[in-house]
């Protein structure tokens, strides 16, 4: 089969799969559907049914938003597995995991009665805060940001944050309130939050792909591409400008979703190769597609109780990842 | 007439001098080899020359344009680079290590014309990795490899191509290899070739002119014949060579250690 027919043919697939898991998953939960439901809250809202307005006002925020965020970090980890060179790169790397936490923490501690969409507007700007000094520190030597620096003072910057959060948690009675955030939970997302935050994941996601092309040339060293003509200072820092957003806004919504960033490329290169004008686009409906799918099975496993999909990401993921590295493990 | 031409260089690297006042040209349309003991600022010349590296005074000319006042873009169509190490983090295959060095041609979110297109099987036909077109790299020899990366170098279509220390790592007769298929671009294709070798043999055998280079100091440069020579050679490297004339080329027979207070 031709490359371009195969690879139209695997993006109509993920696409296909998506379909139908948004349907699923606006029909079934702790409660399930009949598809007129479903076709009324949408098209002949009815405000005085429970059903109509579970699905309209819970549901399917919180379906477009695991939509978004499975998207928005797999693409994350993509970018950020190129910028390093490192195959088990995420954006937890550059620290904005540890920040988002650790505004969290301080909001829960110091204001206790914030809404959700403050206490996330603050864990964005702790993201963006971690990732910044990650950025800075990395690039204090006069030389160009060596991704080895990048990642260690990551690693740095984390382990600060992470550790003052959790003294911070510990001295105010916290664990319980942030247990729910560090294992990935999904179900606070809510219009007003989409409204807020989904058009900074569209824009990153929209600047990721216009730049898949310049991605490819960060697998040259850096003398190779400045010899091609090109600008790697630039190319590096608008990829991580474009994680700190897309994992920022995510991490901020829904917590530290582990993995996501980790295999859902690998996935990607593994179906359609190495060039990111291909990996990037199929990343991107992969990443949704597992998320909405973990999403689905965190809701409908244990009814009515609700099991964070961080979990189900993991228990789904992980086993998939380690055959595909098994069978094919120079691909990594 | 010169393409490159410096004047009175001199490169910091690491906060260490390493190139001091160095002023060389080199000519267009041949071949010209630098040579010198490890860390004598080879690679460092090279890569200032490529404007890899920017110097802390004086300046490197191409084609009688100071290299600072020239876009990076315009530099990508008159001078490929070919670094000494060359890793990819991808496992690519060779077209696709071929297709980039088309990028200076191209403009933000185009595809491949078919003037790319021709320039890359062009450039994989020169450097005989036509065949290998769909293998990965990592399934290559270093020869095959090597001769991959110069098809990239060949596609980017310059009038000069700068190589640093190209044999490196290869067999004896994939270093033939590569030296024929440079020595075939600077005859049939009229590229000016710049070049680090380590084998003074090769470099004797395959340029038009060398420029020898001690402790970031210009030490000698002029024709193969002016440069080889037994005394030029203790100087440099510190050799006692045993030179003999190889269809009218000096080749180094042996060599040892010189050692001083013996009698030349």
């Amino acid at each position: 089969m031709k490359a371009s027919v195969k690879y139209s043919l695997q993006m109509v697939i993920a696409l296909v799969v998506l379909g139908l898991l948004l349907m699923l998953s606006v029909r079934y939960g702790s409660n399930s559907n009949t598809g007129s439901t479903v076709f009324n809250s949408l098209f002949h809202f009815d405000a005085s049914s429970i059903d109509q307005r579970i699905i309209r006002h819970i549901r399917i925020p919180r379906i477009i938003g695991a939509m978004l965020i499975g998207a928005a970090l797999a693409v994350s980890g993509a970018l950020m597995q190129s910028v390093t060179k490192n195959p088990m790169a995420d954006s937890g790397l550059l620290g904005i995991n540890a920040g988002a936490a650790f505004m969290l923490t301080l909001c829960f501690t110091f204001f206790p009665k914030m809404s959700t969409l403050n206490t996330t507007a603050f864990s964005v700007v702790g993201a963006a805060i971690s990732a910044g000094l990650v950025f800075a520190i990395s690039s204090l030597k006069k030389s160009q940001m060596s991704p080895t620096i990048l990642v260690l003072s990551g690693l740095a910057i984390s382990a600060f944050f992470t550790a003052i959060s959790e003294g911070i948690a510990l001295i105010a009675n916290l664990k319980q309130d942030l247990a729910f955030w560090h294992f990935g939970g999904i179900s606070a997302v809510s219009w007003a939050q989409l409204e807020r935050l989904g058009p900074w994941i569209i824009v990153g996601l929209v600047v990721v792909y216009l730049m898949s092309g310049n991605l490819n040339l960060l697998s040259l060293t850096d003398d190779s591409i400045k010899s091609l003509g090109k600008n790697i200072t630039a190319i590096r820092l608008i990829s991580l400008i474009c994680v700190v957003i897309l994992s920022g806004v995510s991490v901020s919504l829904v917590g530290n979703v582990a993995f996501v960033g980790l295999i859902i490329p690998h996935i990607a290169k593994f179906l359609v190769g190495t060039n990111n004008r291909k990996v990037i686009p199929m990343t991107i409906l992969l990443g949704a597609d597992l998320t909405v799918l973990a999403d689905l099975i965190a809701r409908t496993i244990n009814p009515p109780q609700e099991t964070p999909f961080g979990i189900i990401i993991s228990i789904v993921g992980v086993p998939f990842f380690i055959y595909l590295a098994r069978r094919d493990g120079n691909q990594l | 007439m010169n393409i490159i031409e410096t004047k009175k260089v001199c490169v910091n690297y690491d906060k260490k001098l390493t190139i001091h006042d160095l002023s060389i040209q080199i000519p267009k349309g041949q071949i010209t080899t630098l040579i010198g003991p490890n860390g004598c600022g080879k690679s460092t010349l090279i890569r200032t020359i490529a404007r890899l590296l920017k110097p802390c005074d004086g300046s490197v000319f191409l084609d009688s344009e100071n290299i600072e006042q020239k876009k990076t873009s315009e530099m990508a169509k008159e001078m490929a680079v070919l670094p000494q190490s060359n890793e990819v983090a991808n496992d690519l295959t060779v077209q696709e290590l071929v297709t980039f060095g088309r990028i200076p041609y191209r403009h933000r979110f185009s595809t491949l014309s078919k003037v790319d297109h021709e320039k890359i099987d062009w450039a994989m036909e020169k450097a005989s990795v036509q065949d290998l077109a769909k293998r990965r790299l990592s399934t290559l020899s270093g020869g095959q490899r090597q001769r991959a990366w110069i098809a990239m170098a060949v596609a980017q279509d310059t009038d000069t191509i700068i190589l640093d220390e190209p044999t490196t790592y290869l067999d004896l007769t994939h270093q033939l290899d590569v030296m024929l298929l440079i020595k075939e671009l600077n005859e049939k294709e009229h590229r000016t070739i710049v070049m680090a070798l380590h084998d003074l043999n090769h470099a004797a055998r395959f340029s038009d002119q060398l420029i020898a280079i001690k402790n970031g100091y210009l030490q000698t440069c002029g024709p193969v014949n002016q440069v080889i020579t037994r005394d030029n050679l203790r100087n440099i490297f510190n050799i006692d060579a045993k030179i003999i004339q190889d269809h009218n080329r000096p080749m180094i027979l042996t060599y040892n250690r010189w050692r001083s207070g013996e009698s030349a």
